[in-house]
């Protein structure tokens, strides 16, 4: 009986775990149909995000007709090196210079979505805190100690920790980070804030399986064709049987 | 113009058996007439078959087997090739598919008792099927070339290494380098394309001609052919055409309804069949937090992982495959089906069902004190369930089959 309990336990510990992380972690809420949204994520993300992180996997131009932007827009909104609209979404900045600035290689965001999910982007782009101790001066609540600075610092202006006392199971009392605090306000807002890292969240959505819309949209009718041809084939194997005795 | 049909059947039919086939093996190839939902499996897994084949082609045209380009090719797939994502997903859906309808498979041999005398042969390439089966999706599984493809990798072909003396050889040799890398991807891709789609086409074809042979088993676990009407037609059969391929042509569009489901709607099936991990791309100095294969292989996982001793959990591995060749030879049970087996074998066989699953799920879960417990204990009512079959289906109480199919 014990035994069947700590089964439980495991099976419900492994489902919580499930989420990733530690804690349970906030729902970005996208709206993957927004293409307002999705446009101003595009711009956020080529303005602070795109000089360092590549999406090499996802060409310009198909952001361009999937989202109604034309050519023209596309480049300025977009384009800041000389790249075509046909070229992959590269970057300038050489893998080594890169070690040299950050120790680490800023990874492609192609399917960043796909691997983290859209919740932890959403929670960390908004989990940066101030941390004298590192190179940058920010720390990240979800992904300690990453080599990444604040990029978005100017609109959400600087966060700070606060901290709990924690007892843990060998005794000792950690200091834990119960919440963050915003010490700066930025140029927006905290609600506005949201709203942004929600639209580039969206656009690294988007970016991980393009095609995913028109794959939702396809699939009703593929089950309804299916369904329907289902049907006359049930008839037919009814009659087919008919003849065969019990 | 009829005669000018006729003239031509007989002269193809001179020079090539194809109304002798359609016969043999259709119109007047007899099935029991009440052949069940379990039956459908195997023209599921044939269905499978091909669409991996198809897809496979059309993935193949555009995949770049390099370490420097897979992961890249594969996206290239998803975005730049059209109607690429749709291939892609259901050749990936339908590798976990392919599993779901042999496991169903195996799963009606045990409850009929399909697999006894005289189907063993039909079993044993049966079991051939699923092993190299095995192997096609193991190797396929490296081909996209993500964190989990490479790490999965990585540790089973590891696995050989635990074989004293030849081990370490063996991995070098199977690997063509010191680690997974570029070498293993291009010769797993040339396997996964060519070599052992082929061993499975033969194999394919030999427990076809094994199945025409001794005809269908049926729910009932009796021989049709035992009672036969004057031209030599058992009573209880019917022609498999037009009767069965009707009723499976049914199965299979449900069948593809449940499918398209999955493809369309969770193709990822919530990182059971496209795992979250498999999104980063491979990366020899970055280990992932928790290397589980995909599901269909867990439960032997649960079990190597069971032993404490790595080529002892190496051998019980695959020791829990070996055995299932011998069950033939191993249910000692004077009937077949489940209808008229006694209380142990339904009881042994609820268990057995129990372990299996219980390993599967226990095979994707971090090996805690609590979980390997539980591993070894399903561990061993698996093996028990074999092992011990000779003695408890020849003391257990059967009842007696009817004549005919009911």
């Amino acid at each position: 009986m014990k035994n069947i309990a700590a089964l439980l336990l495991v099976l419900f510990s492994n489902i919580v775990m499930g989420a990733t992380t530690s804690h349970a972690l906030e729902a970005a809420n996208i709206d993957p149909d927004d293409t307002e949204s999705l446009k101003r994520g595009a711009k956020y993300f080529a303005d602070y995000c795109l000089n360092c992180h590549s999406v090499a996997l996802m060409r310009y131009s198909r952001v361009g007709s999937d989202l109604g932007i034309d050519d023209v827009t596309l480049e300025d909104m977009m384009i800041f090196t000389g790249a075509k609209v046909g070229d992959l979404m590269q970057i300038s900045l050489e893998a080594e210079d890169a070690k040299q600035w950050f120790g680490t290689k800023p990874p492609d965001l192609s399917v960043i979505a796909r691997s983290r999910g859209v919740d932890w982007l959403y929670v960390f782009l908004r989990s940066f805190y101030k941390d004298e101790s590192r190179p940058w001066g920010v720390n990240n609540e979800v992904f300690k100690d990453v080599a990444m600075p604040h990029v978005l610092w100017e609109l959400q202006g600087l966060q700070v920790a606060t901290y709990n006392d924690v007892l843990g199971d060998d005794g000792v009392s950690r200091k834990l980070i119960s919440g963050l605090k915003l010490v700066e306000p930025g140029k927006v807002t905290p609600d506005e804030y949201n709203q942004v890292v929600r639209d580039i969240v969206n656009f690294l959505h988007y970016v991980g399986e393009p095609a995913k819309s028109t794959r939702l949209q396809l699939g009703k009718w593929v089950i309804l064709y299916l369904a329907l041809f289902f049907v006359l084939m049930y008839f037919v194997k009814k009659e087919y049987w008919k003849d065969v005795k019990k | 113009m009829n005669r000018w049909i006729d003239q031509g059947k007989s002269w193809l039919e001179t020079r090539f058996p194809v109304i002798e086939f359609w016969n043999n093996h259709l119109a007047k190839y007899y099935a029991p007439k009440n052949l069940n939902f379990w039956y459908l499996f195997g023209s599921l897994a044939i269905l499978m078959f091909v669409i991996q084949v198809i897809t496979g082609i059309f993935l193949a045209m555009n995949y770049k087997p390099t370490a420097e380009t897979a992961f890249a090719s594969v996206e290239y797939i998803m975005r730049d090739v059209n109607w690429g994502w749709l291939i892609r997903y259901l050749h990936s859906t339908g590798a976990s598919f392919f599993f779901i309808v042999i496991y169903l498979h195996m799963f009606r041999a045990l409850l009929y008792g399909s697999y006894g005398k005289p189907r063993e042969l039909l079993w044993v390439f049966g079991m051939l099927l699923f092993v190299l089966l095995m192997a096609e999706a193991f190797m396929g599984y490296l081909l996209p070339w993500g964190q989990m493809s490479y790490w999965g990798a990585q540790v089973i072909i590891s696995l050989f290494g635990a074989i004293p003396y030849i081990g370490g050889d063996l991995a070098l040799w199977i690997r063509g380098d010191f680690v997974i890398a570029d070498a293993t991807l291009n010769r797993f891709f040339a396997f996964h394309v060519i070599a052992l789609p082929l061993v499975l086409v033969g194999l394919v074809v030999l427990h076809l001609i094994a199945l025409h042979r001794v005809g269908s088993n049926n729910p009932d676990g009796i021989e049709i052919k035992a009672k036969k009407d004057k031209s030599g037609v058992p009573l209880d059969g019917i022609p498999f055409h037009p009767y069965f391929t009707i009723k499976d042509m049914l199965g299979v569009i449900v069948f593809l309804m449940i499918f398209a489901m999955v493809v369309f709607y969770y193709p990822e099936m919530g990182g059971w069949f496209l795992e979250k991990d498999n999104f980063v791309p491979a990366d020899p100095l970055k280990t992932p937090e928790h290397i589980t294969p995909l599901w269909y292989f867990t439960p032997f996982y649960a079990i190597l992982r069971a032993v404490p001793d790595k080529f002892l959990g190496v051998m019980c591995m695959g020791a829990s495959i070996a055995v299932l060749f011998a069950l033939p030879w191993l249910d000692r049970s004077p009937v077949r089906s489940i209808r008229y087996r006694g209380p142990i074998y339904k009881v042994a066989l609820t268990i057995f069902i129990v372990s299996f699953i219980g390993l599967g799920y226990l095979g994707t879960v971090a090996a805690t004190p609590i979980a390997t417990n539980f591993s070894r204990l399903f561990s061993v009512l698996y093996f028990a369930f074999f092992l011990l079959m000779p003695y408890y289906t020849k003391i257990d109480k059967t009842k007696q089959p009817p004549d005919r199919v009911t």
